[in-house]
């Protein structure tokens, strides 16, 4: 089991650095360089540059080094947890991203109970509900949240719950009931989702041999669900669950530009806009690690869950 | 078509006051179940009447599609999605529990009807450790939940699981069929059930541990008084363990009576035919490989001293498996040879090794005299024509998405042979070589029956015209009617095309069918090996290297039923010559033969 964990760090870390490398070299090929960008941000032009001038600028943001040394140079950095400056705004990555990431993160810790309640609720009236329209209504639901577009929801809810009912705010990042909106838009696709999943996985779990054999036993259907089906049926809902919450900056990009709150979806937004490239190159390694974190727990998790997983790891 | 009772069967011990005056257990009056399909109910079960009396052991036997299953379904209420009792009575220790609510049916379940499930490999929940699944059942009886784990414990060393504490702990996974076996029959015991329905509770195992655990069930239920009703499609399982035995063909029962009566004097044809069928009673004590007297031939394929062994995982210490220590056979054009052992016997590893999926740790693999040990890919890869493969399972061997047509295609279009045309052309001529109507081109395969599938399998394997084709057990999945035709189509096919097969199975008897040379696995050896020109041994040493006398435990029951010897000898139990032609359904069965070496009766 060690072995295993060691081997999944290992290649967190892999990804990790490999995702940093692939946006360095993609931000590298491409045709402008920063001293222009940062120019053109303060409404200069590179033409009004003198050559010696352009050399010591270059020189500053040590642009006149071989490519590699520059890599290296940016990952020892990265790896210290400094991205450098911004592009556009005259402030280090670091505090920008320490000053919207909060807001972000408090969105998600809203909108992932929600999406588990949600999801989860939806799937257990799914399987117990017995009334034949109202099953056929629940199967149906899933499908129709996955279809829906964030951003139609987003303005729908505030429509309706901000211009004509009044009960929350439709804009703005301040207390509670400024979340309640954001989190539920940010929430939803991935409840519909989940409940679909684990509704087709309730479904095929009960027409397993075994759940006649608990059945034979004489459990109810309850003691059944509780004790056989669950912890097998919840395995590919959790590999989405992994999923999902990897697209948490993602999702933020349209939920903060719908609700017009102050967070990273935001200001990925202007980084990419702005070609604000140490911005761009922060997030992109900040979602990867979360990504690559939520997707080692959830391995984790699989193995805790299913001795099968654990013992095949054990083997290999 | 369940005939009237005639005087022969009301004194032949069918139920009545006359064998128990205890209620019976279960009762069954005139029930019939169907399945609703697209609006329509399709009957499954008609009109069966069935009672099961404290302590005694009822067989219903048929083969699938007979409702038997069904039968055992609705003694426990659990009928799948879709059925429905359309007429009848349930009667379960006196209570009338037709269509009653699932409050009533849980209460019964587990502490009055026990189930022990059909396929033990899929029969116990994965991710749960053996002991709560076990204690589970202990706690229906109301036992305290301190208490269950002691008496799951209990169970499990009363259903014959050894080193019970330590398999409390462990997973499903961990175990062979045969101890999950064990784990289900403690999970039905865990109740102390008054009734418990085993349905086809041995036939996934292999033959030596499905005799253990039907004994042992047997035992166990003779010890507690409880009631059996073993649901088997093998007539001899079921003559060999029952008080009585029902048998049953399209929902219907069409005979029934004591073992002896239907063992010796069968009123229907059907009987006859589950008679002629019967795994049990097909095979003798001694096997004969059917056509021993082969042309000489030269060699397809050839293991030279194949050893392997396999590194086991976990544990610091370097501990190995030898899965095959020293094996030495050969497969000659157009000629078939068995290879026959019980799981775990390296069956596998060596079908493996032939098709160059594994590599030897010693020893060489010779096809056609080319050694391909420790061959690569590339060069494996235009060898792979020559030698293909069917699978035990045409369930799962063919892509539920692709056509019959494509199926048959694909390993031409792998090899990019013919086009369209060509291709389509020898679809056909394949679906004709394996008795397969041409318009079956378009169907999927979850229209068609196992042994249709295992057809389209078949005529898969044929497509690239091979030399040799290795079956991996290929009628085991089926049903024992089936499986004759499977096996005749096989020896048609070899006749026809002069393929050589190397065939794989747990049952010598079904091996001997087809067989010029069988060669008995057993602990990684090649322990005996008959027919052919190594011949050395004799057929006698084949009968010690596996335990098929199952055949011989029903005419020790005949015997131990007061049957006089020469009557057990008439009714083809006894002889001791082999008579007939194996090739033909009636020389096998002149040759359900067996050496009788108990005591006559007094």
């Amino acid at each position: 089991m060690t072995r295993y964990l060691a081997g999944r760090f290992a290649q967190a870390l892999l990804v990790l650095w490999a995702a940093y490398t692939v946006v360095f070299v993609i931000l590298h090929v491409l045709p402008s360089d920063p001293i222009t960008l940062q120019l053109s941000a303060g409404g200069a032009d590179i033409s009004q540059l003198t050559p010696a001038a352009l050399h010591d600028l270059k020189d500053r943001y040590g642009l006149n080094n071989p490519v590699l040394v520059q890599y290296v140079h940016s990952l020892w950095h990265a790896l210290h947890g400094d991205f450098g400056m911004s592009l556009t705004q005259n402030v280090t990555v670091g505090s920008l991203i320490a000053d919207k990431l909060p807001s972000t993160l408090e969105l998600t810790a809203v909108a992932l109970p929600l999406m588990l309640g949600g999801g989860v609720g939806l799937a257990y009236l799914a399987v117990f509900v017995r009334w034949r329209p109202a099953r056929t209504v629940l199967a149906r639901l899933p499908a129709v949240g996955v279809s829906l577009p964030q951003f139609f929801v987003g303005l729908l809810l505030i429509q309706v719950f901000s211009f004509s009912l009044t009960w929350l705010p439709a804009t703005g990042s301040d207390g509670w009931r400024s979340l309640v909106l954001p989190a539920v838009t940010m929430s939803l696709i991935g409840a519909a989702m989940l409940a679909q999943l684990l509704t087709r996985g309730f479904d095929d779990t009960w027409r397993e041999p075994y759940i006649v054999t608990a059945q034979a036993k004489g459990l109810s259907r309850r003691t059944v669900q509780r004790r056989h089906v669950l912890r097998n049926a919840c395995l590919p809902a959790l590999t989405l669950l992994g999923i999902m919450l990897g697209y948490t900056v993602t999702n933020s990009i349209v939920v903060e530009a719908v609700f017009s709150r102050n967070g990273l979806g935001q200001l990925t937004q202007q980084a990419v806009l702005g070609q604000d490239v140490p911005v761009v190159q922060a997030i992109v390694l900040i979602t990867a690690a979360g990504f690559v974190l939520v997707n080692l727990l959830v391995d984790l998790l699989y193995s805790l869950l299913d001795p099968r997983v654990a013992s095949a790891a054990g083997a290999g | 078509m369940s005939t009237p009772p005639t005087a022969a069967a009301a004194d032949a011990g069918t139920p009545g006051p006359t064998t128990s005056t205890s209620p019976p257990v279960v009762a069954l009056a005139g029930l019939s179940v169907a399945y609703r399909q697209g609006g329509q109910l399709r009957p499954a079960v008609e009109g069966v009447d069935l009672a099961v009396t404290p302590g005694e052991t009822v067989a219903v036997v048929g083969e699938s599609g007979s409702g038997k299953t069904t039968t055992a379904s609705a003694i426990l209420g659990l009928l799948p999605a879709g059925g429905v009792v359309t007429a009848g009575r349930i009667e379960i220790a006196g209570t009338e529990v037709t269509g009653a609510p699932e409050r009533v049916w849980r209460a019964l379940r587990g502490t009055v009807v026990g189930l022990v499930p059909q396929d033990p490999m899929v029969g116990l929940n994965p991710t749960m450790r053996i002991g709560p699944q076990v204690a589970e059942a202990v706690r229906r009886r109301g036992v305290d939940r301190r208490l269950a784990p002691v008496q799951a414990l209990e169970a499990l060393e009363r259903a014959g699981v050894d080193e019970a504490a330590l398999r409390a702990r462990q997973y499903p996974h961990e175990l062979s069929g045969g101890l999950r076996q064990r784990v289900l029959i403690a999970i039905a015991i865990a109740g102390r059930p008054r009734l418990i329905v085993a349905d086809e509770p041995t036939s996934a195992l292999d033959v030596t541990v499905q005799r253990r655990i039907l004994d042992h069930l047997a035992g166990l239920v003779a010890d507690s008084g409880t009631a059996l009703l073993i649901i088997t499609h093998d007539l001899g399982i079921a003559a060999d363990r029952a008080d009585r035995v029902i048998v049953m063909r399209r929902g219907r029962v069409v005979e029934q009576g004591a073992p002896a009566d239907i063992l010796l004097r069968p009123r229907e044809a059907y009987t006859r035919h589950l008679l002629d069928v019967a795994p049990a009673l097909s095979h003798a004590g001694r096997v004969v490989p059917a056509r021993a007297e082969a042309p000489p031939a030269p060699e397809v394929l050839r293991l030279d001293g194949i050893g392997k062994d396999f590194r086991l995982p976990r544990g610091g210490a370097e501990r190995t498996l030898r899965a095959l220590d020293d094996v030495s056979l050969t497969v000659r054009a157009g000629q078939t040879l068995g290879l026959v052992g019980e799981s775990g016997s390296g069956k596998t590893t060596a079908l493996r090794i032939a098709m160059g999926l594994e590599q030897p740790t010693r020893g060489r693999v010779l096809l056609d005299g080319t050694d391909i040990t420790g061959a690569g890919w590339s060069t494996l890869r235009p060898l792979r024509r020559r030698f293909q493969l069917v699978h035990q399972n045409p369930y799962s061997s063919l892509d539920p998405r692709f056509s019959v047509a494509r199926s048959i295609a694909e390993p031409l279009v792998s090899y990019r042979i013919g086009d369209r045309a060509s291709r389509a052309a020898r679809v056909r001529e394949l679906l004709d070589q394996v008795a397969l109507p041409a318009a079956y081109a378009t169907r999927r395969p979850t229209e068609l029956s196992g042994g249709q599938r295992q057809r389209v399998a078949i005529a898969r394997a044929l497509a690239l015209a091979p030399e040799l084709v290795f079956l991996d057990e290929p009628v085991s999945a089926l049903d024992v009617s089936v499986q004759d035709q499977i096996l005749a189509l096989l020896l048609r096919l070899q006749n026809d095309l002069g393929i050589g097969y190397l065939f794989i199975s747990h049952d010598l008897a079904v091996v001997a069918q087809l067989a010029h040379s069988v060669a008995v696995l057993r602990g990684g050896n090649v322990t005996v090996l008959v027919g052919g020109y190594t011949d050395t041994t004799g057929p006698a040493r084949v009968n010690q290297a596996l335990s098929l006398s199952r055949a011989q435990a029903v005419a020790g029951y005949l015997l131990r039923q007061g049957v006089p010897a020469a009557r057990v000898r008439a009714a083809g139990f006894g002889s001791a010559e082999p008579a007939g032609d194996n090739r033909t359904a009636r020389g096998r069965a002149a040759n359900r033969r067996i050496e009788i070496t108990l005591a006559p009766p007094a």
